[in-house]
């Protein structure tokens, strides 16, 4: 089907586009039982879409890998002959006869291939994660080998990396003055752990607060994002017990998973057929070999999915755990405070009532413009957190500044500083949100995701474009971060922009003007899709959706 | 797959045998006929022959392209089987219920800062119970840094190192921390419990090998069981059994070569052990390394900051040559007072890290004022390395004062800032013994004496160290303070474990 659109024919673009269009699969009925009250608002955050790009772009991409891997044997050649220096540091000599620390493949990419690129990465900057900030020049004199910082600041640098969605990084005076006084009064470490004798007030009045703001009995907070799933992970589920997990979960949920002994099983991602297959499945045979019954099902999904922007279907989810009497993890790392109309993230988007989710997670370094991660759910859940919780007991308890950080973002959300602020920046933010994916879907970017979604992935598929992307971008001062493979499917690289509440509408526009010009320079606009400028046109075709429906069964069953 | 098989060859037996007849007869007349004989066989074959032949190649043809048999397939359930089965399908709870009276639910709550003087459940104190080795964490010097820090930077950094997260700020504190320990370079994490967790699977793989003490604090045990390799503990500090394990190692390896030409060996030990508060025979284990070409991995938590003349560790302190080690890892939370960790060594081994090091790449960097207090304390240590004179005369004070209290022992090296008493005898359970402690401690705290137990997960510690009393050193603490303290504890004990053999 795909191949009629790569002939050229644009009125069969509604089949040739493979869509991967939301909602749709299955759970019809589920959607009216939950769907009462706020079927509306349901379906305007049902639009999620994948386009898949035209063939010749897949095998470019591919073409590209390979010219880039052949190069990287030739110049191995040559360093074997000697005819390169190879800058790589090298091993003491003292320890040449010991086994290798690293299998050579193992290094052949970050060799031959990272090397060449990784300017992209890891750049420095020296100031506030705002908006815009300022980043510190560095040049290579050996072809990214070693950097040298120059001494010199590229000022004002529009910021469309950083997780900043509500703008709460900042470094107003007035607004971090409780921070400053708690860092005053407490210094910024704690030195003990929460079940010896770091267990001070303010984390248990943060805990109090989070409890609140995401309308749950209790909540537990930890010094470290990625520690919280890692380290509670374990604590829930054992040996004996199956974790369904989504295939584009975080690498934090997946070596939880991995540390905790149970039995892990992948499901696609946000795929519900998928999901409820494997449940099925799993209830019926019981565990491997044994065929003992499982002693619990966790199922293990994130509210928005970093890399893709996609929202978790999470009516849909919580149907199936009722169903099949599973728990459910959800993570919220980068949906807490950036959706939903009061920031409550993902439930509130959906209307969902928070007690149908049995563990939810999420992090404070995102919207809250702080550090760490929390646990809240039932009093029981949380009790037992508190008594064997890895972090609990091994790691040092939060911060206190940090912790009054997010005490104050978390109170400005919630309007109890007696201003609208917080209610300002979710509206702002979602306002930001839907102009900027409006305004790349009509320029004919390829963008995936949900389209309110503050994570906007542009696909860029070949990996020279990746790096011209990210350089030409840096050139008209607008920071972009860039992944590829390992990071994405090979064929999918892509530039991730975060939109945040602190972005004007003038840096947005300016941020527009510049990808028009660099996609059009790149040849990026590989959307064969018409978008109507006027989007709420497209919010009325059911007829449409529903042939889309239909394409997306038989592209699942042609899998 | 098997039973095709079978069924093939018993299918084919007769076909083969009647086509080998077929050849056979005419044979005589010269190889390049038979294809032509054979056509002609066919000829004159006899209709029912033929036929057989037909139907036989038509059931092989059947047998190829039929679905593969499986032998669950018998066992295939009716969507009605599975209804039921799903119905009566009861799971455990997410998690067991808590009963009130866990000792470990109910947190004791610090009011206000935890430094020198600490106000526990409402009770001021004087703390001996937290890692603030040298009185870092209410020093006005960091505290200026931080502030610093925060009015330029913020809070977070909103991102990991790779995406805009590298600030200025970090790039300083590496270079500072690589200075500060004379290593080629130095990587930092935002948690201290993630950097060895994440270090030792950077590099330790499925099949490689790591000999690790028993004694091992949990992150380390986390950190192995991430990387899949194969773990043999050796007895707590004892070289002959790290010996004997690596005699054995090598007899395997010169039985398979080909495989040990690619399995990696690794030691993991600690400097300071936190769990029993003695330090490691840092230069016999660096011998083993060199003879049994065996790389070493040195977490020091404990003794960063604390052990040798400029608190550079245990290397400093046995002057063992610091390149002689792989990786060094150590915490930021103890004697530095801030949050994070970093490890230290080479370029050829800390650089792998950063593509490799999933708390590293994974997670949003340290906060820049948390990092800026780290670099302030590091100003301080480089200072001032009398500091570390002065924790080691209070660690030989507390040392000598804790000895021969009745009924306990107190276990540890005399320069050891982290001690821990344990009970002479046991009294039947770790639950009872447990209470016991808590009642010192609870003793203690009334009279303003901070103390705390030292906790476990009791399930998942691989080598579950005895129940114990933690004692802290810090700099802070006065020498009368100190004996007051330790006439406390004397008190404390005599009075709880004698009433309790009153009891008994």
């Amino acid at each position: 089907m795909a191949r009629t659109a790569a002939n050229g024919n644009l009125r069969s673009h509604l089949n040739g586009v493979k869509n991967r269009d939301i909602k749709k699969s299955g759970c019809h009925s589920e959607r009216e039982k939950n769907g009462t009250g706020n079927g509306v608002a349901f379906r305007q955050h049902s639009q999620e879409s994948f386009e898949q790009a035209p063939m010749y772009v897949a095998v470019l991409t591919y073409l590209g890998f390979g010219i880039v891997t052949l190069f990287g044997y030739f110049r191995d050649f040559l360093r074997a002959v000697g005819l390169e220096k190879c800058h790589l540091a090298q091993e003491r000599q003292e320890q040449k006869d010991f086994v290798p620390l690293y299998q050579d493949f193992e290094n052949f990419y970050t060799r031959n291939l990272y090397m060449r690129v990784r300017d992209n990465w890891n750049r420095p900057i020296c100031s506030l994660p705002g908006p815009v900030f300022d980043l510190m020049e560095r040049v290579s004199d050996d072809y990214n080998w070693t950097f040298r910082l120059t001494g010199k600041t590229i000022h004002d640098v529009i910021n469309m990396g950083s997780y900043n969605y509500l703008g709460f990084a900042e470094n107003n005076a007035d607004f971090l003055k409780t921070v400053a006084d708690t860092a005053c009064q407490y210094g910024v470490g704690v030195c003990s752990t929460r079940q010896e004798i770091g267990n001070l007030s303010i984390h248990e009045e943060l805990e109090q607060l989070v409890a609140n703001f995401i309308g749950v009995e209790s909540s537990m907070v930890f010094g470290m994002g990625f520690a919280t799933n890692s380290m509670n992970i374990p604590a829930l589920v054992g040996k004996g017990c199956l974790i369904l997990s989504d295939e584009l979960n975080h690498t934090s949920l997946i070596l939880g998973a991995r540390l905790s002994g149970a039995t892990i099983r992948v499901f696609k991602h946000n795929n519900m057929h998928s999901l409820e297959k494997m449940l099925r499945e799993a209830i019926c045979t019981g565990q491997p070999r044994t065929h003992r019954p499982w002693r619990k099902i966790l199922i293990m999904v994130e509210g928005i999915f970093s890399m893709e922007g996609s929202v978790v279907r999470l009516p849909e989810v919580i149907a199936l755990k009722k169903k099949y009497k599973a728990y459910l993890y959800l993570d919220e790392a980068h949906s807490i405070g950036a959706v939903g109309s009061t920031g409550r993230g993902v439930t509130e988007l959906f209307g969902v009532n928070p007690a149908d989710v049995d563990v939810m997670m999420g992090t404070f370094t995102k919207s809250f413009g702080a550090a760490g991660g929390y646990i809240a759910g039932k009093k029981e859940l949380v009790d037992y957190l508190r008594s064997r919780s890895h972090s609990a007991v091994y790691a040092p308890s939060m911060s206190p500044p940090v912790a009054e950080q997010i005490i104050r973002a978390m109170k400005c959300i919630m309007g109890h500083d007696g201003s609208t602020e917080g209610i300002r920046r979710i509206q702002q933010l979602a306002e930001n949100t839907k102009y900027f994916r409006a305004r790349l879907k009509e320029m004919g970017f390829i963008i995936y995701g949900n389209d309110s979604s503050p994570v906007v992935p542009i696909l860029l598929y070949m990996p020279g474009k990746v790096v011209a992307f990210s350089r030409a971008m840096l050139e008209r001062r607008i920071g972009v971060v860039v992944v590829g493979f390992p990071a994405t499917p090979i064929t999918e690289a892509r530039a991730r922009f975060c939109v945040s509440a602190a972005h004007t509408r003038a840096m947005l526009d300016q941020v527009l003007h510049h990808l028009d010009e660099v996609g059009n320079a790149l040849c990026l606009k590989f959307s064969r899709r018409k978008y109507s400028p006027r989007p709420e046109l497209f919010d009325e075709t059911d007829f449409e959706l529903d042939t889309a429906d239909v394409t997306q069964d038989t592209y699942t069953t042609q899998c | 797959m098997l039973c095709i098989c079978y069924q093939c060859f018993f299918l084919l037996l007769p076909l083969l045998f009647a086509l080998f007849q077929k050849r056979t007869t005419k044979m005589a007349s010269g190889q390049q006929w038979v294809l032509v004989e054979m056509v002609q066989a066919f000829y004159e074959a006899p209709a029912y022959h033929l036929i057989l032949e037909g139907i036989l190649i038509l059931w092989i043809i059947r047998l190829l392209f039929s679905k593969t048999y499986k032998l669950q397939e018998t066992y295939k359930l009716t969507e009605k089987e599975k209804e039921d089965l799903i119905e009566e399908w009861q799971p455990e709870p997410l998690v067991p219920p808590v009963s009130k009276d866990q000792p470990f639910l109910n947190y004791d709550i610090v009011t206000g800062p935890p430094s020198h003087k600490i106000t526990i459940n409402g009770k001021e104190c004087i703390n001996f119970a937290s890692f603030n080795f040298l009185g870092l964490l209410d020093n006005e010097r960091v505290k200026h840094k931080a502030l610093a820090s925060l009015k330029k930077y913020g809070v977070g950094t909103c991102g990991p190192r790779g995406f805009y997260g590298t600030f200025d700020v970090h790039l300083e504190l590496e270079s500072r921390l690589a200075k500060f320990m004379k290593t080629e370079e130095a990587i930092i994490y935002s948690y201290g419990f993630a950097t060895i967790a994440s270090a030792i699977p950077a590099y330790s793989k499925r099949g490689d090998i790591v000999f690790v003490d028993e004694a091992a604090c949990f992150s380390i045990q986390k950190g192995l069981q991430a990387s899949r390799s194969f773990i043999k503990y050796f007895k707590h500090n004892d070289m002959e059994d790290l010996e004997r394990l690596l005699m054995e190692q090598e007899q395997e390896d010169q039985k398979n070569p080909r495989k040990a030409r690619v399995t990696r060996r690794f030691i993991v030990v600690e400097g300071l052990y936190i769990n029993t508060a003695d330090v490691c025979p840092l230069p016999e284990l660096v011998k083993l390394k060199y003879k049994y070409k065996v790389r070493i991995f040195l977490e020091e938590s404990m003794s960063f900051g604390v052990l040798g003349e400029h608190g550079r560790g245990v290397t400093e302190h046995f002057g063992v040559n610091i390149d002689d080690i792989d990786l060094i890892s150590a915490n930021m939370e103890n004697a530095v007072a801030s949050i994070g960790g970093f490890c230290c060594g080479r370029s050829f081994v800390i650089d792998h890290q950063r593509l490799s090091g999933q708390g590293y790449c994974f997670s949003a960097s340290l906060p820049p004022m948390l990092a800026a207090a780290a670099i302030e304390a590091l100003n301080i240590m480089e200072e001032d390395p009398g500091i570390f004179t002065v924790l080691r005369e209070k660690c030989r004070l507390v040392y000598e004062e804790l000895q021969g209290i009745p009924g306990l022992k107190l276990r540890g090296e005399q320069f050891a800032p982290a001690l821990h008493l344990q009970l002479e005898r046991s009294f039947g359970s770790r639950d009872t013994d447990l209470k016991m402690l808590r009642s010192i401690v609870d003793y203690c705290l009334e009279r303003k004496v901070a103390l705390t137990l030292a906790r476990y997960l009791e399930k998942e510690e691989r080598f579950l160290p005895p129940p114990s009393v933690r004692v802290v050193v810090t700099i802070e603490q006065t020498e009368e303070e100190i004996k007051e303290a330790a006439a406390c504890i004397r008190e404390a004990a005599s009075s709880v474990l004698n009433s309790q053999h009153c009891d008994l």
